[in-house]
């Protein structure tokens, strides 16, 4: 059984859908990206999946519906969500952005320990600790965001173009260790990216979306080799 | 001197109340972007609740902590029960709410405990204490007790998990939800908190102004005057600005203008920080990169 799936699912902000009859899966343990250009309703995707807005269709996590529960009680289900523009508590420090990542945990001895063990991921972050998280560079807000999103413990990752705006290297830095945490901590996840040939490489599925609607899907060797998709995703 | 300093201290004494009502209302403020103008009323309800319980028998200072526990739960129920339907409403629908309630905290307290000025005890003593000639003893137990207050407050929100949501929701609710926080519920609690700071405020403030439905009318000014020059998103500027604004306020209505043009201070203050400086001291100085 997958972990998620999604079902027909039609979504919008006000009376017309952005997305329209879209269906796709995340396995247990998997990679799933979505590709698409501007305004092909990624974002959107996310949002309708993490119940931020209005939404109809079937949406499965573990096998319990969650397209009528609220965002707070999806997250507590095991749902992280890195947003669209990064989310960052501006005014709070960088530990304290961390530490409201785990709020709905208990274990503190276990948050204690996750803090540790995302600062040895993002070394970086652990030199800003006590930085007001609003002078952070884009870069430093970008692996805070997987971090706090990480603190939650999650089963699922929902990642909204984490390499946007960042430099090619930073970029490099956080797709490693997207592919650590998935394979090392067994975090599924779903990532949403305009840069193709970056999600194709770190992802098992694929699904490319044009004006709401699913227009291609497969592994991701299958999207890759595809003509059409080559040619308005990866450039060659 | 003698005089001086007697209108110092009880500045500072009115200082701390007008600062703790300041707090209430930047609480709110910082989460909402809402100014609560039921804020005074709410306290003034409150400080008859205990004159109702200390005047049945009840010891003061259980009667003090059982109408701190009573506010706390009621502005929970305001928030959830009236304000929570007019969240996404137009500004003019909520200040419409806001002015709804001032009035109908007022007029049910003049209905079930009548517009006569009634005294209101201090739980302190009336010589001064330690013999000095410059402070009763009620003003340094005020100033004591809202410096309690601040304190408590101030350790909640820096050093707890749910103070720290708190502070996560009045600044970014959307990613707030995205760990799980609810965010309703942490805008209860602060409505809820704010009531609680205000009833302390207003049983402070009673044995001066006497309890009578308006009592606050006057104090409330003072707040609003305290949180705009202290800067309205900023706590600590509250506090500030509210112990400024009671010293100003006496010193000025003592040596400058008499004490029947007092509350004009209030005024001029609001309207200056607002024409020339609307951050007031603290307001936000913000740094970001994007």
């Amino acid at each position: 059984m997958p972990l998620l799936e999604v079902t027909d699912l039609s979504a919008g902000y006000t009376i017309a859908d952005v997305l329209r009859g879209v269906s796709f899966t995340v396995e247990q343990g998997g990679i799933t990206a979505v590709l698409g250009a501007n305004g092909a309703g990624k974002t959107t995707l996310l949002r309708a999946v993490s119940g931020m807005l209005r939404r109809r269709g079937s949406i499965r996590f573990d096998g319990r519906a969650i397209d009528s529960m609220a965002t707070e009680d999806i997250a507590r289900l095991g749902v992280a969500h890195v947003p669209d523009g990064r989310g960052t508590f501006l005014d709070l420090t960088t530990e304290e952005n961390l530490r409201i990542g785990a709020y709905t945990r208990k274990d503190r001895g276990a948050v204690a320990h996750d803090l540790e063990r995302v600062f040895t991921y993002f070394p970086r972050l652990k030199e800003r600790r006590y930085q007001q998280a609003g002078t952070l560079s884009g870069g430093e807000q970008q692996m805070l965001a997987v971090s706090r999103a990480l603190m939650l413990r999650p089963r699922l990752l929902l990642l909204d173009e984490p390499s946007f705006g960042l430099a090619p290297l930073v970029v490099q830095d956080i797709f490693s260790i997207m592919r650590a945490i998935n394979t090392e901590e067994g975090v599924s996840v779903l990532l949403v990216e305009q840069n193709a040939g970056l999600a194709l490489d770190l992802a098992d599925n694929a699904y490319v979306l044009e004006t709401g609607r699913v227009v291609m899907s497969g592994t991701t060797e299958a999207v890759r080799s595809d003509e059409a998709v080559r040619r308005a995703y990866l450039g060659y | 001197m003698e005089a001086f300093l007697h209108q110092l201290f009880s500045g500072l004494a009115s200082g701390g109340i007008y600062a703790s009502l300041a707090l209430a209302l930047v609480m709110i403020y910082q989460s909402t972007n809402h100014i609560n103008f039921a804020q005074g009323e709410m306290a003034m309800f409150s400080t008859y609740l205990a004159w109702s319980m200390i005047n049945s028998g009840m010891p003061y200072w259980w009667a003090f902590l059982l109408t701190v526990i009573v506010s706390f739960v009621t502005g929970i129920i305001i928030e959830r029960i009236i304000i929570r339907p007019v969240e996404h409403a137009p500004v003019l629908s909520i200040i419409t709410v806001f002015v709804a309630l001032l009035v109908i905290f007022n007029s049910v307290a003049g209905w079930v405990f009548t517009y006569t000025i009634k005294t209101f005890p201090s739980p302190f003593p009336q010589q001064p204490l330690f013999g000095n000639r410059y402070i009763s003893s009620h003003e340094l137990g005020s100033i004591g007790i809202t410096l309690l207050v601040l304190v408590a407050l101030f350790l909640f929100f820096r050093f707890t998990p749910l103070g720290l949501a708190m502070r996560a929701v009045a600044q970014n609710p959307l990613s707030s939800r995205l760990v799980g926080i609810r965010v309703g519920w942490m805008l209860a609690l602060g409505w809820g908190l704010a009531a609680a700071v205000g009833a302390v405020a207003g049983m402070l403030v009673a044995p001066i102004v006497y309890l009578e439905p308006n009592m606050m009318s006057g104090v409330l000014l003072y707040a609003f005057a305290a949180a705009l020059v202290g800067g309205i998103d900023n706590p600590f500027g509250a506090v500030v600005g509210g112990f400024m604004v009671g010293v100003l306020e006496n010193l000025i209505g003592a040596y400058v203008i008499g004490t029947e043009l007092k509350l004009t201070v209030a005024l001029v203050l609001i309207v200056g920080v607002l024409l020339f400086k609307p951050s007031g001291m603290f307001g936000k100085v913000f740094v970001s990169r994007v």
